[in-house]
């Protein structure tokens, strides 16, 4: 489904350009359960925002369920985000004035989706996660945990392919943090994709596929060997 | 992205900012109240001045010495020679012109009028009784200037009602003698109460026969001549008359300017009209500080809501969405202000009208439309710089930071 192809990524820096990807050829099936690890500047978080479209490779071609987005227009790849990719974030990045059920729906109303037709799909994945009591709350009243679970109900609402999901534990506790991750792992178990970074080697080890990035190449992969 | 949740969001993200919001309204509001109260304030004085010629009645033509450059523009007062006067028998030649109702000839001196030992300076006017209909006076006792022969000089004369209260305070005017200059006068009536008029003080006044006029002032001409007509669209031919007879009595000189109602009044309509617009600029200049205002805010919001705006972007809002969204509240912001500003300006102007009951201060429609379209441009144009910069924000770069 995902297809990396000899993609690079280079940033200016001054006079230089730095490279946070050099040659990263990946593939990535239908539902997946990848992790991602390695040291800080080792270019997991540039490799996310590629896959995720939200950053273009400087070189290389990439495939999106056989579809190469890598010329896409801007509009036409936020089309494609919104359709088959959905983010979870370290911060949670809930809109503060929204409530709960208000950020869930949000994808929906970016794709013009009916109100009416919107509330039943949100009730329903509220219910699912465990927080349709606390719909009606602004996300500073709501706990940690509370705010993940908003946020991946927010991704999964529009029936994405893959979930992208950066560091989603890094600002919960232990428990709360294992919460979430089952949370993800019972989405994957459904067939949506899932590719986490994360520095938490007991998180990482529970996936199915293990990626280790070093200076912005692929430094071992579980599925090549 | 329907457009209910368009504004929607934009109503949210208004809402959630409140004092940033409630500032952004006044400012455009205060603007958009500006054109209407100042534009009611040019349309109020349009309105008075129109009011006070029509009660002088539009029918009335003026007769001065002196020729004019312009017609229309009453400039005929600033021309500095007069070649020749005009006379007392030039104002009675016109009263044989087909379709005129009066002709009053009229001298005004500023004169002494002395009472029993008191002394008053009063502004004297010298006409006919004709006088009474061209400046619409109405007499509250006793009786205004007999008809008679304008070349005769009698010794009556009517005084306004604030020389009567000034000279002979509580005691009955009618029959009493006042002198003026050298001569005396019967006081035949009492002119009622009617203040500014045409620029002199009625109640001021003191009327006497034209010839006596010039017989106590040592005058050989007159300040002008009023003609009235029964009807209004006469005056365009009375004043062609007028202007034949006149110059044939001067030997085929154009010596004379002749002032309709009608002309003067709309000089006076056009320089308050010009007056209402260059107002209407000013306000507009503070409506254009409040878009100004609005950028700056806006520009503001984008940086400290880069991380919601990466955060839309990697939800799959586009970058037109993404533009749209913050016009959206651009234009909601403005449309509030705007109609806010009305009603604030529509309380302004009933101040005013409370205020000064005689100034008509109505803001115009065409005032009020063009600040509201205004307004809601301006906030639309100055956003169009924010919006395009959230547009075009880097949703990696902005979601990495916190």
């Amino acid at each position: 489904m995902i297809h990396l192809d000899h993609i690079r990524r280079t940033f200016p820096v001054g006079d230089e350009e730095v490279a946070a990807l050099r040659e990263v050829n990946l593939r990535i099936a239908p539902g997946e359960y990848v992790s991602v690890m390695g040291p800080s500047g080792s270019g997991k978080s540039t490799l996310m925002n590629i896959i995720g479209l939200l950053d273009r490779p400087t070189a290389g071609v990439y495939r999106l369920g056989g579809e190469d987005v890598t010329a896409l227009t801007d509009e036409r790849q936020s089309y494609v985000r919104r359709e088959k990719i959905g983010f979870v974030f370290q911060f949670f990045h809930l809109v503060p004035r929204l409530s709960a059920a208000e950020n869930v729906e949000l994808p929906l109303v970016l794709a013009g989706v009916p109100s009416e037709d919107r509330a039943p799909v949100v009730g329903r994945l509220l219910q699912e996660f465990g927080i349709a009591p606390r719909a009606r709350h602004r996300p500073s009243q709501l706990s940690g945990g509370e705010r993940q679970r908003v946020a991946i109900a927010r991704a999964m609402v529009m029936h994405p392919a893959a979930i992208l999901a950066d560091e989603p534990t890094g600002n919960l506790d232990q428990a709360t943090g294992k919460e979430v991750i089952h949370l993800l792992e019972e989405l994957n178990a459904r067939g949506v994709a899932l590719i986490l970074v994360t520095h938490d080697p007991a998180i990482g080890s529970r996936a199915r596929r293990h990626i280790h990035m070093l200076d912005g190449q692929i430094d071992s992969d579980s599925a090549a060997s | 992205m329907k457009l209910s949740d368009v504004v929607r969001f934009a109503w949210r993200s208004l809402s959630g900012y409140r004092t940033r919001t409630l500032l952004m309204v006044l400012a455009v509001s205060i603007g958009v109240a500006a054109v209407v109260v100042l534009t009611s304030l040019g349309e109020g004085a349009r309105g008075y001045v129109r009011q006070e010629f029509e009660s002088l009645g539009t029918n009335l033509i003026v007769v001065l010495p002196g020729r004019a450059e312009t017609l229309s523009g009453g400039g005929g007062l600033m021309s500095g020679r007069t070649p020749r006067d005009l006379t007392l028998d030039d104002a009675l030649a016109l009263r044989r012109i087909r379709g005129v109702k009066s002709v009053a000839p009229l001298n005004l001196v500023s004169g002494e009028v002395w009472w029993a030992g008191r002394r008053r300076d009063a502004p004297v006017a010298g006409s006919t009784m004709e006088l009474g209909d061209v400046w619409s006076l109405a007499v509250a006792y006793g009786r205004f200037l007999p008809q008679q022969d304008p070349r005769h000089a009698t010794p009556l004369c009517v005084v306004g009602s604030k020389v009567r209260r000034e000279l002979f305070g509580t005691q009955p005017p009618l029959g009493e003698w006042i002198r003026i200059g050298d001569r005396r006068f019967r006081v035949v009536g009492v002119l009622a109460p009617k203040g500014e008029f045409v620029g002199l003080n009625m109640d001021d006044l003191v009327i006497i026969p034209v010839a006596s006029a010039q017989a106590v002032f040592n005058l050989h001409s007159l300040l002008r001549i009023g003609v009235t007509v029964p009807r209004r669209e006469d005056v365009r031919r009375v004043s062609g008359e007028i202007r034949r007879v006149l110059r044939e009595r001067h030997n085929g000189e154009q010596d004379v300017t002749i002032l309709t109602e009608d002309a003067v009044a709309s000089a006076f309509d056009r320089i308050l009209l010009a007056l209402t617009l260059a107002l209407g600029g000013i306000a507009t200049i503070s409506l254009s500080v409040a878009g100004i205002l609005i950028m700056n805010v806006m520009l503001i919001a984008v940086s400290q809501r880069t991380s919601e705006i990466g955060l839309l972007k990697a939800i799959g809002a586009s970058p037109d969405q993404i533009r749209f969204l913050f016009f959206a509240e651009a234009a909601l912001l403005s449309c509030v202000g705007a109609i806010a500003g009305s009603v604030l300006g529509q309380i302004g102007s009933l101040v005013i009208r409370r205020l000064y009951p005689s100034v008509p201060a109505f803001a115009p429609a065409w005032a009020i439309l063009a600040a509201q379209i205004i307004a809601l441009g301006m906030g639309i144009g100055f956003s169009v710089l924010p919006a395009r910069r959230a547009a075009r924000l880097d949703p990696a770069a902005a979601l990495a930071r916190r």
